[in-house]
C-alpha cells in the first residue's frame, strides 16, 4: 500500500501554535498551572469521596453532613459563604486545569503535523496515559455536567428537595435507572486512570523527584486511585443492589 | 532472508511524500540496517534510480547521526540501540518494515529519511553550555565533584542529541534531550553561574523552534539509545520552577 500525504512542512509556521511569551506561558509554565490546580482537584475529589460514605449512616446523618457544608463557619460566618469560597476556588482550579490542558494540547498535536504510518504500542512508564489521558478527560466534563445536573441542581433527578440529599442519592442510583450508575462508573473508570497518571505526573512536574522517588510516587499514585474509584463506587453500587435505600 | 520494505520517499522539504514498497531477496542477518540499505541504494543507483536519502556518520552508536523510525519505534526494535548498532538478525524471513523519518514540526523533512535537527543546535546555543575563562588546563581534582554527581551528570552527558526522544513522544516534545544536557552542566559546579539564565533560554528556544510539551508518559526514555531517564526531567522541571519564580 502507498499513501500519498502531503509534506506539510512548508505550511509548518502558518500553521505552528501561538507562540509562548514569559517563563509562566511556556510548556512546563502551563504544566505547572495543570499540576497545581490538579493537586487541588485531587483534595476535593479525597474529600468528596470520603462525605459520600454518610450515606452508611443512613438518611439523618447523610442530610445533616449535607446541610453541614452550607452551615459551615456559621454563626461568625454568613450561611453558605463558606461554600461559597470553597465552591469558588474549585471552580477556577477546574478552569485552570481545562484551559491550561487545552493549550497545551493545542501545541502538542501542532509539534506534529505529519503522522507516522505505523505505530507500536506504548513503551513508557505510562503506558495507559496515552490512551486515556485526554479522551477520559472528555468523559470527566460530560459526567460532571450531568453529576451537577443530578446531584447538585436536581433538574434530572427525581427528588427535588434540596435539603435531601440521602434521598436523591437513593433514588438517582435506583435499579430502574441503571444507565445513570453504569454513566457513573464509566466515569470512575476514566477518573481512576486519570488520576494513576495525574498524580504522579503533577508531582514530577512540580517537585521533580529523583528515580527513586518518582517510582515511589507512582506507587502512591495507584494507591490514590484505587482508593477513589473504590470509595465512589460503593454508594451507587450499595444502592441499585439494595444495601441502601 | 527475504524483505519486503515500505520507506517514505520525498524528493524535496517541499515536495509531496508518499510510502514505496521496495522487495530485497537476499539479506544477510549480519549486515547492520544501515548496511542493508546501503545494499538496497546500490541496486536502486545501478537501475538508474535515485538512492534512499537517509542520515549516517560514525556507525558506531556514538554520533548521534543516524536515524529512523522503523516499524514505528525510533532506532528500531531493539532496546538501547541506535540504528547503525541494529542488526537484521533483530527481523524475520520475510517481514515487511516501515521506515520513516523523526516526525516533527520542529524536524522538517529535508529528503527521504533526512530531517533538519538544527532546532536542537538552537536549544544549545540559547544555553547549553558555560561561559569559562580559557588558559591553562586547570589540575584534574582542582574542583572536587561528589561521585555520585560525576556519575549522573556523566550518564546524561551520553545524549548523543539524536532526536530519538522528540520522534518517541507524543507530544513531539524535546523535553528529554534539553533536560540531558541542562543535567550534565547542572549536576556539576563549573554549570552552577548560569544555571538559571540556561534554564530559561533553553525553554524559550524549545517552545520557539515548535517543540510540543510532556506529559511524563515517558516514551522518550524508553526509546533513548543511550537509555537517559525521566529524572533528568525532574531536574529540569525543579530547575525551572526555582529561575522562573525568581525572575517573577
Amino acid at each position: 500500500m502507498s499513501t500519498d500525504l502531503q509534506s506539510r512542512t512548508a505550511a509548518r509556521s502558518a500553521k505552528r501554535a501561538p507562540k509562548p511569551t514569559g517563563p509562566w506561558r511556556s510548556n512546563i509554565g502551563l504544566k505547572i498551572a495543570m499540576a497545581v490546580s490538579g493537586v487541588l482537584l485531587v483534595l476535593f475529589i479525597i474529600a468528596h469521596m470520603a462525605g459520600n460514605l454518610h450515606v452508611f449512616e443512613g438518611r439523618e446523618e447523610m442530610n445533616a453532613y449535607a446541610h453541614g457544608l452550607r452551615t459551615l463557619g456559621e454563626p461568625l460566618l454568613p450561611h453558605e459563604s463558606a461554600l461559597w469560597v470553597l465552591r469558588i476556588g474549585l471552580i477556577a482550579a477546574a478552569a485552570v486545569h481545562i484551559w491550561s490542558a487545552v493549550v497545551l494540547t493545542r501545541r502538542s498535536l501542532a509539534a506534529r503535523p505529519v503522522r507516522y504510518h505505523s505505530r507500536k504500542p506504548a513503551k513508557g512508564e505510562s503506558r495507559h496515559a496515552v490512551a486515556t489521558m485526554r479522551w477520559g478527560a472528555a468523559v470527566l466534563v460530560l459526567f460532571l455536567a450531568w453529576h451537577l445536573l443530578d446531584l447538585t441542581f436536581r433538574t434530572v433527578n427525581p427528588v427535588k428537595d434540596v435539603p435531601d440529599a440521602y434521598g436523591a442519592v437513593v433514588a438517582t442510583f435506583s435499579p430502574e435507572r441503571w444507565p445513570v450508575t453504569v454513566f457513573y462508573l464509566l466515569a470512575l473508570v476514566a477518573l481512576g486512570f486519570h488520576l494513576r497518571h495525574g498524580v504522579w505526573s503533577a508531582v514530577q512536574t512540580i517537585a521533580g523527584p529523583d528515580t527513586k522517588w518518582r517510582k515511589r510516587t507512582q506507587a502512591v499514585a495507584l494507591a490514590v486511585a484505587l482508593v477513589v474509584v473504590v470509595g465512589f463506587a460503593i454508594v451507587p453500587l450499595s444502592v441499585t443492589f439494595g444495601l441502601v435505600e | 532472508m527475504k524483505l519486503r520494505l515500505r520507506i517514505w520517499r520525498q524528493s524535496g522539504a517541499d515536495a509531496k511524500g508518499r510510502m514505496v514498497s521496495y522487495e530485497l531477496d537476499d539479506v544477510s542477518e549480519d549486515a547492520s540496517f544501515l548496511e542493508m540499505l546501503d545494499v538496497l541504494n546500490e541496486r536502486l543507483i545501478a537501475e538508474g534510480e535515485d538512492p534512499v536519502a537517509f542520515d549516517h556518520d560514525c556507525r558506531e552508536g556514538i554520533c548521534g547521526a543516524c536515524s529512523l523510525v522503523i516499524d514505528g519505534q525510533p532506532h528500531g526494535p531493539q532496546a538501547a540501540t541506535t540504528t547503525c548498532q541494529l542488526h537484521m538478525r533483530q527481523f524475520k524471513d520475510g517481514d515487511s518494515i516501515d521506515v520513516e523519518p523523526w516526525r516533527a514540526g520542529a524536524f522538517p523533512v529535508i529528503k527521504d529519511l533526512v530531517v533538519d535537527r538544527s532546532a536542537f543546535d538552537r536549544i544549545i546555543q540559547a544555553g547549553g553550555y558555560i561561559s569559562a575563562p580559557t588558559g591553562t588546563a586547570p589540575d584534574a581534582h582542582a574542583v572536587p565533584i561528589p561521585k555520585q554527581d560525576a556519575d549522573a551528570a556523566f550518564s546524561a552527558a551520553a545524549c548523543i542529541g539524536c532526536g530519538a526522544c522528540v520522534a518517541a513522544c507524543p507530544n513531539g516534545s524535546g523535553m528529554l534531550f534539553m533536560a540531558a544536557k541542562m543535567a550534565h552542566l547542572g549536576l556539576v559546579p563549573q554549570g552552577q553561574p548560569e544555571r538559571s539564565t540556561r534554564v530559561l533560554g533553553m525553554v524559550a528556544a524549545h517552545d520557539d523552534a515548535g517543540f510540543g510539551g510532556c506529559t511524563n508518559v515517558g516514551e522518550c526514555a524508553a526509546a533513548c539509545p543511550k537509555e537517559i531517564g525521566l529524572d533528568v526531567i525532574g531536574q529540569l522541571n525543579r530547575d525551572f520552577r526555582k529561575a522562573a519564580i525568581r525572575a517573577a
